[in-house]
């Protein structure tokens, strides 16, 4: 008797918190770039904390008991995927003691299952290369065009989730596409004259921004994806350098800039701290102001030390 | 269990496909590129008009047969892995329907716009589509070397200590399984062997097998994630020695929701026959609980703390119990900005035993407290104070003290130095270097925070 009374107390509770959890939507995303889009998506219907910030390198989150709190509440987990969360999020599910957002469960969307992926291995991956991730570049949200993709996925599983206000959603992603359409024109416009421009990343986040943008990544900071720079690597990068007057270095805002900068006094290019993510500097506050940022300082810079 | 059936209907997709090709061009079923079905149309009337160029359709028919024929086996070929025997020869992805088990189907997440979509070869054939399901493998070597002088508990000069394989995958919608082997000189041991039920009503979460015991911190952890070469002295002590409480049983744990901080409560019982306990008869189970609280303190620091219980039988006699309570606490920093460059981790944990013994009880305490300080990208420096007083005399405490020094040349392979000073209570003195050398290859999944 005693165990049926725990057990229907236990399912009453279920399902008020069930009902309380219908309005809004309370969804989770790993990071600010999904959370900027499923907010645009889903307006004032969702509510949205991302777990990782976007200063934060995505690849090195630690999986703090406080996101098990908040994945524990969540109807709707929002991943980037290809294996860019691995090394903390599938802890976290497993914990997050929430059957609704296990991986195959309805409340799990991986969007970059019809993103446009780059840097897809071919041929046999083993970790010599460093750390590659074997499904493909997963910084993707970096092309606008695969933020539209994002959209639309977030807009299909928002309206399969809360069939109520799939009109709702349908309106926003349009909208998000309409006004994301003319900014990736300015954009692409801003960045227009210099396309095929050489430059030197940190780690291999751009490869999604320079297709988008018709940057020329020659080289990287690191020598291997996850290798910090060793001194042979960083002299044979100068080299380069000089011989194809590279001068712009573009540098994530969680590595350490000093082998950038001695990169950069012995070259004499510029580097710039550009953050791959939403929240990355508090100037890039969403998906939108990300690009804006990142696009202006790219194209000051290149203003400023005349780079082709 | 969705992965499965989303295969199964590709699969179908496929085969009806080859089927419509079939129906749609039974004369050239063998023609995997679709030659135009024109072309034998074409051939047969001209037969009707000259024999001469009868004869010549005739030889451009067996040449478009031959060339169809060479595609296929060039198709099949690479599906099994073989160089293909025409150069230049396309993948056989467009119109090739795959052979069975020689090519098999993106994982879900795998396929993007940009990537490969549908069916990939598969280099290795017919257990292609076992490879998929096979669990992420992982193997960490755990090498350890000891110089100087140590007469009471020495260890080899050099030993591979431990090879931990490590097996996991998803068993099917409500389950995970973790498998971790360990092979080391005294022989092969299940580690770890456990299913775990992470989507229970009621928001529990269950682990059923052999498992670690939720008991503090070192002794949830594998001897690779731990800070030090060796375990501190109360755990060898108090806990049952290296290995620590390790035994089969089922496991229960259940967030306490409170706006405060993460509070979670978790149950064990134990077969109670192992390195500490010691089953008389069937119903001497051991009994592990544990209350853990963690909470944020600013975005970069947070605080960690908990305490343990363990209860089992001992093996002083049938009656004899050991009741083990412990207490632990874990500050860390890590600046988020700077996550891959700069923590520190600082832990102390308090053990309290009470061994029962038919003539007399002892009541032995120990403890240790820790720090490691990572001050660039690759290089941790650590230091720890350990001292324990024997579970079965309590007047004889040994204590320890080390530094240490890693370097870690990639996330996958760790090198580390242990300077070790420990003074036993029967008067010895142990001045020692260990090292430690560890490596990891295949996918190891994630470790519990």
């Amino acid at each position: 008797m005693k165990a049926f009374t725990t057990l229907a107390f236990a399912l009453l509770l279920g399902v008020s918190r069930l009902a309380s959890a219908q309005n809004p939507l309370n969804v989770v995303t790993t990071t600010q770039d999904m959370a900027s889009i499923a907010q645009e998506v889903g307006g004032d219907k969702i509510k949205i904390t991302p777990l990782a910030k976007g200063y934060q390198d995505p690849h090195f989150v630690e999986a703090k008991p406080s996101f098990v709190l908040i994945l524990n509440k969540a109807r709707l987990l929002i991943v980037v995927g290809r294996d860019l969360e691995i090394g903390w999020l599938p802890a976290l599910i497993t914990q997050s003691r929430n059957p609704r957002i296990q991986p195959g469960a309805e409340g799990y969307l991986d969007p970059s299952t019809s993103a446009k992926i780059l840097e897809m291995p071919a041929g046999a991956v083993t970790r010599a290369e460093g750390d590659v991730h074997p499904l493909g570049n997963p910084h993707y949200w970096l092309d606008p065009e695969n933020g539209r993709r994002i959209a639309k996925a977030i807009q299909g599983k928002l309206a399969q989730m809360d069939p109520a206000n799939a009109a709702y959603y349908a309106q926003r992603e349009a909208d998000f596409e309409t006004r994301l359409n003319a900014a990736q024109q300015r954009w692409k416009g801003q960045m227009a004259p210099y396309k095929g421009l050489k430059v030197l990343t940190y780690h291999r986040s751009w490869a999604n921004f320079a297709d988008a943008f018709g940057l020329n990544v020659v080289g990287y900071v690191e020598p291997k994806p996850g290798i910090p720079p060793t001194p042979q690597h960083t002299l044979d990068v100068i080299n380069a350098m000089k011989a194809q007057n590279i001068r712009i270095i573009m540098v994530e805002p969680y590595f350490d800039t000093k082998t950038p900068n001695s990169i950069a006094s012995n070259t004499g290019a510029r580097v710039l701290v550009m953050p791959p993510s939403v929240g990355g500097v508090p100037e890039a506050g969403d998906y939108f102001k990300l690009f804006d940022y990142d696009v202006n300082l790219l194209v000051d810079a290149i203003k400023a030390t005349g780079a082709k | 269990m969705l992965h499965l059936f989303r295969v199964s209907v590709r699969t179908f997709t496929v085969v009806v496909g080859v089927a419509a090709l079939g129906v749609a061009a039974p004369a050239f079923a063998q023609d995997p590129a679709g030659v135009p079905s024109a072309a034998p149309a074409a051939a047969r009337e001209a037969a009707a008009q000259d024999p001469q160029a009868a004869l010549r359709a005739q030889i451009e028919l067996l040449r478009q047969q031959l060339e169809a024929l060479q595609q296929k086996v060039a198709a099949l070929e690479a599906a099994s892995g073989q160089p293909a025997a025409v150069p230049g020869q396309p993948a056989p992805a467009a119109g090739v329907p795959p052979a069975a088990g020689g090519a098999v189907e993106v994982p879900a997440g795998a396929a993007g716009a940009g990537g490969p979509a549908g069916a990939l070869p598969v280099y290795g054939n017919s257990s292609a589509l076992s490879k998929i399901f096979n669990p992420d493998i992982a193997v960490i070597g755990n090498f350890i070397g000891a110089a100087g002088k140590n007469d009471v508990n020495p260890l080899p000069a050099l030993k591979l200590n431990e090879a931990e394989v490590s097996l996991q995958a998803i068993v099917d919608p409500y389950a995970r399984a973790d498998f971790f082997l360990a092979a080391s000189p005294e022989g092969l041991e299940v580690e770890e062997g456990f299913i775990t039920f992470p989507t229970l009503p009621g928001g529990l979460l269950m682990k059923v097998g052999k498992t670690k015991a939720q008991f503090g911190k070192v002794n949830t952890m594998h001897s690779h994630t731990l800070p030090w070469v060796d375990a501190p002295l109360p755990m060898q002590n108090l806990l049952g020695g290296e290995e620590g409480l390790n035994d089969a049983g089922v496991s229960v744990s259940k967030l306490i929701l409170n706006p405060i901080m993460f509070l979670e409560a978790t149950g064990e019982i134990y077969n109670g026959d192992n390195t500490l306990f010691t089953s008389h008869k069937r119903s001497d189970l051991a009994y592990v609980t544990r209350l853990r609280g963690y909470r944020d303190v600013t975005e970069s620091t947070n605080l960690d703390i908990g305490t343990s219980f363990a209860y089992g039988h001992n093996d002083a006699g049938p009656d004899a119990t050991t009741r083990v309570f412990g207490i632990d606490a874990t500050f860390r920093y890590r600046p988020l900005r700077r996550a891959i460059y700069k923590r520190f981790l600082g832990r102390t944990e308090l053990f309290w035993s009470r061994r029962e013994d038919p003539s007399v009880n002892t009541n032995a305490f120990g403890a240790y407290v820790s720090g490691d300080y990572q001050f660039a990208r690759r290089w941790f420096a650590g230091a720890r104070y350990d001292f324990s007083d024997r579970a079965t005399d309590a007047t004889l405490r040994d204590k320890g003290g080390s530094l240490l020094v890693t370097y870690w040349p990639s996330e996958f392979s760790q090198i580390r130095t242990q300077y070790r000073r420990t003074l036993y209570a029967e008067g010895a003195r142990a001045n020692e270097l260990l090292f430690q050398f560890l490596f990891s290859i295949g996918a190891h999944g994630a470790h519990v925070f």
